[in-house]
């Protein structure tokens, strides 16, 4: 899989994937020798919707630059937070994802437990809130934008 | 000259996802991009988020012909 990998530390992993995520890749993908913990956290595609209808599928819109930008800001911000992380992984579709398939997935791991959990918790939750990314809600026979909207906030505000 | 970049509800609205517009700063090229798309772009635009390469720009801010200013209507992610 090719993606915005930090070479020069081979420690930051985000990605803005156009076909399925695989959790147990990005999960082998932050297993380190010195890392005790890895957690892995995945969001998938639910049946119900903002606007009352059993969904069937989403549809992602993004600009994968300005997405894998803010996915680097939110990974950087974790790092100032948890210095003691080991390696951060963060993948997130665009595109039409079934229901019950992989919409984002979050791997990180760390010495001890705490800090994986800590992290992976502020990184999917601020990936939710501060990375440019458009959900269209589709059913049978109809589709329209998600209406559980918020106005994009910085990286340091979560 | 200047890229615009449109995504989600401001895509949809304007009907293109990338232009090009006259101006010499951000507020100019909203305002030509306004009057090129008409009055449900600009409720959208009302209520978006405006960068400029990446970061959140001012109306006063400087563009050229290698910038791109971007419309990014409120998120809905993850």
């Amino acid at each position: 899989m090719v993606g915005s990998v930090n070479l020069a530390s081979n420690l930051d992993w985000v990605y803005v994937s156009a076909s399925p995520l695989s959790s147990d890749e990005l999960t082998k993908w932050a297993t380190r020798p010195n890392c005790g913990a890895v957690v892995t956290f995945c969001g998938t595609v639910r049946n119900s919707s903002t606007t009352g209808h059993e969904i069937t599928s989403l549809e992602y819109e993004t600009s994968t630059e300005l997405a894998e930008g803010r996915l680097l800001e939110v990974v950087g911000e974790a790092r100032s937070r948890w210095p003691e992380l080991g390696a951060i992984a963060v993948h997130h579709r665009v595109g039409s994802v079934e229901l019950g398939d992989t919409t984002v997935v979050v791997a990180v791991s760390s010495a001890h437990r705490l800090e994986a959990f800590e992290a992976a918790k502020y990184l999917i939750d601020t990936v939710k809130i501060s990375v440019p990314m458009w959900k269209r809600e589709v059913w049978e026979g109809g589709s329209a934008w998600s209406e559980e909207t918020h106005s994009i906030v910085s990286v340091q505000q979560q | 000259m200047t890229k615009l970049l449109l995504l989600g509800p401001a895509r949809e609205a304007a009907g293109v996802s990338h232009d090009v517009v006259d101006g010499n700063t951000v507020g100019v090229v909203l305002e030509g991009a306004v009057k090129r798309y008409g009055t449900d772009f600009e409720r959208i635009l009302a209520v978006s988020q405006i960068w400029l390469n990446g970061n959140a720009a001012d109306p006063l801010d400087q563009v050229g012909p290698d910038d791109e200013v971007a419309v990014l209507p409120p998120i809905s992610g993850g």
